[in-house]
């Protein structure tokens, strides 16, 4: 019996493997900061260079950190979603604009809408690079002790929101209690 | 064609293959230590670019591979360790931005599977030789046509 059961068990189990492989998305990549202290930063504004944006602006409440620029795709399809968080959502949403041109980052505001509280300009990528940032849009949900909570990687729409960061947010504001 | 034609495109051909083989993805000159020079190397061809995720920093022309190229330069042009450069890419990107990833609880599989499966192997052929050994020799028909068998091996 074994000599028909065994090769059909190690088929299964190969199928199964590959089922779930295939299933999976690689160009997802876990983000090591959850959990931990967000990173420091402090960058020029895009809408006054003099004034900066920095970690510590993002505490006192939970708050979102999208990370966008005007040449991704991405960032556009997901900017009426966050228009209407802006409007809808009682969370704060700031804002990593990645390398990109500040004027044009501006332009996009003027015209598109701007749902940001503050926006940091990081023209050369380090900040980013100290946030893992790989690939835009991605947003952060970062507590009121600046821990990150969460990473969105792919832009935001309401099902993820209602799915990952309402149940975070308000558990986040239920333990500050 | 005719044989001048040829060698023109054969000359074009070459310079192509030429431009290709000098093309330099950075501007940086190399670092005046040799040796940190091939660190710097060694780490570029190790670290993964996660926007396209099969090439290395070294390989990939994506904005953020180079942004990775002159952290890790700047890092090396500072005189950090491997380990110190490698735990900076870790804690930001995790894993997977190592092509050989460290030996951990969630790669553990990862690095021994091909061990195993060796050990697997080498249990089945252990197995199925003793099986035929156990048999008396007039019964190993699936092996030998009926008209040897008696002669013995």
């Amino acid at each position: 019996m074994t000599r028909f059961l065994l090769p059909i068990f190690v088929l299964a189990a190969l199928v199964a493997l590959l089922v779930v492989g295939l299933n999976r998305d690689p160009s997802y990549v876990p983000s090591p900061l959850l959990g931990k202290q967000a990173p420091a930063f402090s960058l020029p504004r895009l809408d006054d260079p003099a004034r900066t944006l920095s970690n510590r602006d993002l505490g006192g409440d939970v708050a979102l950190l999208n990370v966008w620029a005007t040449w991704c795709a991405g960032c556009r399809q997901e900017h009426p979603y966050l228009m209407e968080l802006s409007r809808t959502a009682d969370v704060r949403i700031f804002s990593l604009n990645w390398k990109d041109d500040p004027d044009l980052a501006r332009q996009w505001l003027q015209t598109l809408g701007n749902p940001y509280a503050a926006t940091g300009v990081d023209q050369d990528g380090r900040v980013a690079i100290d946030w893992g940032v790989y690939g835009a849009p991605e947003t952060f949900l970062v507590d009121a002790a600046g821990k990150v909570l969460y990473k969105h990687i792919a832009p935001l729409n309401a099902e993820v929101w209602q799915k990952e960061f309402m149940p975070r947010i308000r558990q986040a504001r239920e333990q500050r209690q | 064609m005719s044989s001048a034609g040829l060698r023109a495109w054969i000359v074009v051909l070459l310079l192509v293959l030429a431009a290709t083989s000098v093309r330099a993805i950075d501007q940086e000159p190399p670092l005046q230590d040799p040796e940190r020079q091939a660190l710097y190397e060694r780490l570029t061809h190790e670290v993964r670019c996660l926007v396209c995720q099969n090439q290395t920093v070294a390989d990939s022309t994506a904005p953020l591979a180079a942004d990775l190229r002159r952290e890790i330069y700047a890092m090396v042009e500072e005189g950090r360790s491997e380990e110190d450069i490698k735990t900076f890419l870790l804690d930001r990107y995790g894993d997977f931005v190592l092509y050989k990833p460290r030996f951990l609880y969630s790669t553990a599989l990862l690095w021994l599977a091909p061990g195993l499966l060796l050990l697997a192997g080498a249990l089945a052929i252990g197995v199925v030789v003793r099986r035929r050994a156990a048999l008396p020799a007039d019964q190993d028909a699936d092996e030998n046509p009926p008209a040897a068998t008696g002669t013995g091996a």
